[in-house]
């Protein structure tokens, strides 16, 4: 379905996830995470960073794959996006929803 | 986070066998990927799963198990359990699932709550350094029931 974000028209999915990469941009994403109550920081920036690169890369994403990341431990994860961290990233992202279950 | 009304699971994990503990440790995991509070509390067998020489030696039942699709009396010769354990511990690596002793640090990451259950650590003559560093006390089955302190918490007995 279409949504505005930051005053630009997107595709999104039902739950929000825009299903277009090339129309994200970091307007898009700072306003993505304020709608889900998160002020993007420097590490916000890297972590949504090299999640856009795992996609793009055809890498799998999953907690414990943050754990070996060495961008950032688990705690950190979840105390940067509280309430679900890998659907909240993700979203922030531009990259779709992950399935995985672990 | 999304529409669930579950706010918070309780788990009670009363069994050591391999597809019981990774049960308790995923739906523990997925409910805090999804904004869900997550407990454990680990009580009679289930200690096996927090108990540092025994953690990483779990097995899968070949004994009365009908899905195991092999005949009890086979189920039951010496080194069956090993390597039905050693097949299923194959695949589980094959779809990025953590061993136990990795999981247990990935939940108390995440945020999960993880407790011994008083009355069984006594009974197996178990001693707080016995039990993985992780653990966030020994509690009463009255200290967990006080654990589910929000409305919409669930507790599932495994």
């Amino acid at each position: 379905m279409e949504a505005v974000l930051a005053g630009i028209k997107v595709m999104v999915t039902d739950d929000g996830y825009l299903t277009d990469f090339s129309q994200w941009n970091e307007d898009i994403a700072r306003e993505i995470a304020k709608n889900e109550g998160i002020e993007m920081t420097d590490r916000h920036w890297e972590v949504i960073k090299w999640i856009q690169e795992q996609v793009k890369a055809g890498n799998p994403l999953s907690v414990r794959g943050i754990k070996k990341s060495g961008v950032l431990d688990i705690k950190e994860f979840y105390a940067l996006f509280p309430g679900g961290p890998l659907k909240l990233s993700t979203k922030i992202a531009g990259v779709p929803k992950p399935k995985s279950c672990i | 986070m999304g529409n669930t009304k579950v706010k918070k699971m309780l788990f009670i994990l009363s069994k050591a066998s391999i597809e019981n503990v990774y049960a308790a440790f995923i739906m523990a995991n997925g409910a805090r990927m999804e904004g869900i509070e997550a407990e454990i509390f680990f009580t009679f067998f289930g200690l096996e799963a927090i108990q540092k020489d025994k953690l990483e030696h779990l097995h899968v039942a070949t004994v009365g198990n009908p899905a195991m699709h092999i005949p009890t009396i086979i189920g039951g010769l010496p080194g069956m359990e090993a390597v039905a354990t050693k097949m299923m511990k194959k695949e589980m690596e094959k779809l990025d699932m953590p061993p136990v002793d990795e999981f247990l640090e990935i939940l108390s990451a995440s945020g999960v709550k993880l407790w011994a259950c008083k009355l069984a650590v006594d009974m197996f003559h178990l001693k707080q350094e016995d039990l993985i560093d992780d653990l966030d006390g020994i509690l009463t089955i009255g200290d967990f029931y006080n654990e589910a302190n929000v409305e919409g918490t669930q507790m599932l007995f495994i």
